[in-house]
């Protein structure tokens, strides 16, 4: 039961934003000579370490900004850190983006072979499970059709089928999983809960607290890169609603933080607009 | 060394798939498709053919094979390396997203080129039979000119590619580079010209040229193949790899904050 499935050993990743995007040569030359090539160095993790066990479910929280896109990206191996290192055990079905290895002129059908192989799926496989993906992707004779000409819906259909054909040893969840109508979200919530009974190494990010109670057995509180807070789930949601502000029951709380993000905005000598998840 | 392998084996599979998709999308949508890899040689030898044979007085017969021998060669390394450029940023999306080993977008853009490009070697093969050039064993040794071309392209790929990334200007001013390339690879000239300023030893430097010469002596002139080119164009493709290796590798975690 306590074998490891991932470990993050201190892992820091810095960015250098630059104010301006130097793209060719002669911008170069120009600015390096007017010694204008600023840098913005900026921790987009600091030291972040924790270790799973098989069958941990990992909720991961903290504000807009605190870097809990960028930790999934970490352990999905987008990026690679700057300091530190990440040991993963086992196959990982990133639920991040879906559908991010399809290509817009191939068919359906293309795609599935396409994004197989990028989570490391061989053809034979694919045509043995194919049918099984299709059905469950509902596109039916769609599956044909070039996929410049899907839906949105469709396309994460389709990427969440063939993501989770096999489960995987860890699964990475970013938000609610907003797939489709409420009539597939249902079913691929389903399907994440049979997993869930497999015995899957979870990471689930999400700004609802409710869920990650339910879901979760531990939990990491992220505050501009850093730990805050980690431990039992109930201790870190315990944190976090102290920190936001929100009291227990979804409702009310939510209402709640409406209201004080709007006196935040008032308040605020600076615009923050909410930034995109994923 | 051993995880490198094994990662590699896990995405050999993202390697076939991206190389076909390569080769599929090429011509999708047009209404000859793949026969295209076979056409447009054969067209644009009937014009260079038609310029510098007909209209500059070149009257050998073989004159068309020796054209289309060098501009297949040569079509292929352009084509190749351009892709070679872009491969990284054409690929944002997917690099943003989800990993995959990077080195794997320009390399298949390579394979998926080679492919085609053997293909249209058909196109060769019925020109060689048509024109009546006489078939020697030494048609045997041509897979070692075109194994040096694969190493030099895939060199020559990887450091573009790595610079590709960081600045976009490479696009054009690799394009001018290479017509350089073109213009001394003899493709549609035959070397004997130069005899009169004597600097046709110039061409030698030009690694493709070397390639090109090997391939034509096999395939043409039933010649064996020249060591000492050959030898030089393996140690360029070598020293070529070998930098692209080491220059990708270093660069490639700092790509995603490029593309």
């Amino acid at each position: 039961m306590s074998k490891k499935a991932l470990e993050v050993n201190h892992v820091s990743i810095k960015f250098n934003l630059s104010k301006e995007k130097v793209d060719s040569i002669k911008e170069y030359a120009i600015k390096f000579l007017k010694r204008q090539l600023k840098y913005n160095e900026f921790w987009a993790l600091r030291d972040v370490s924790f270790t799973l066990n098989k069958g941990d479910r990992l909720g991961i929280l903290g504000l807009n900004g605190a870097g809990k896109s960028t930790l999934l990206k970490v352990v999905a191996g987008v990026y690679k850190p700057t300091l530190g290192e990440v040991k993963r055990h086992g196959r990982i079905a990133p639920l991040i983006e879906l559908g991010a290895g399809f290509d817009q002129q191939y068919t359906g059908k293309e795609n599935i072979f396409l994004y197989g192989s990028v989570l490391g799926f061989s053809r034979s496989f694919l045509e043995e499970k194919y049918d099984e993906i299709v059905e469950f992707s509902e596109l039916g004779e769609f599956i044909d059709v070039p996929m410049k000409n899907y839906s949105s819906g469709m396309r994460s259909r389709l990427g969440f089928a063939i993501a989770t054909v096999v489960c995987p040893d860890i699964l990475i969840l970013d938000e609610v999983l907003s797939v489709g109508d409420a009539k597939f979200r249902k079913k691929s919530e389903a399907k994440i809960m049979s997993m869930f009974d497999k015995g899957v190494t979870v990471l689930f990010v999400s700004h609802s607290v409710d869920q990650v109670e339910r879901l979760c057995n531990k939990a990491i509180l992220l505050e501009k890169g850093r730990i805050i807070a980690s431990g039992d789930v109930f201790d870190v949601t315990r944190v976090y609603r102290e920190k936001t502000g929100e009291t227990k029951g979804a409702k009310a709380g939510g209402r709640y933080r409406r209201d004080l993000d709007e006196k935040a905005v008032k308040e605020s000598p600076f615009i923050i607009l909410p930034e995109q998840q994923g | 060394m051993r995880q490198m392998i094994d990662n590699f084996m896990h995405y050999r599979y993202f390697l076939k798939e991206n190389v076909i998709k390569g080769i599929k999308l090429k011509y999708r949508n047009s209404y000859l498709g793949i026969v295209w890899t076979l056409i447009e040689p054969l067209l644009t030898t009937l014009v260079l053919t038609f310029i510098f044979g007909t209209l500059f007085g070149n009257n050998d017969k073989l004159f068309p094979v020796y054209i289309l021998s060098g501009r297949l060669l040569y079509s292929f390394y352009s084509s190749s390396t351009n892709a070679c450029v872009r491969s990284i940023r054409n690929n944002s999306g997917m690099i943003k997203k989800v990993y995959v080993p990077k080195y794997l977008y320009p390399l298949s853009s390579i394979l998926s080129n080679y492919i085609i490009f053997l293909i249209s070697l058909i196109v060769l093969v019925a020109a060689i039979a048509v024109m009546g050039v006489a078939p020697s064993f030494y048609i045997a040794f041509s897979f070692i000119p075109l194994l040096l071309l694969l190493l030099l392209a895939f060199g020559s790929g990887m450091i573009l590619a790595t610079i590709g990334v960081f600045f976009r200007d490479l696009e054009y001013l690799w394009g001018v580079f290479l017509m350089l390339i073109m213009y001394t690879c003899a493709i549609f000239y035959d070397v004997s010209r130069f005899d009169a300023s004597g600097r046709a030893w110039i061409l030698n430097i030009n690694p493709l040229y070397c390639i090109i010469k090997n391939f034509r002596n096999c395939v043409l002139y039933a010649r064996p193949l020249e060591l000492s080119t050959c030898l030089y164009a393996f140690g360029f493709s070598v020293v070529l790899t070998t930098v692209g290796l080491i220059m990708f590798n270093r660069n490639q975690d700092k790509f995603i904050l490029h593309v």
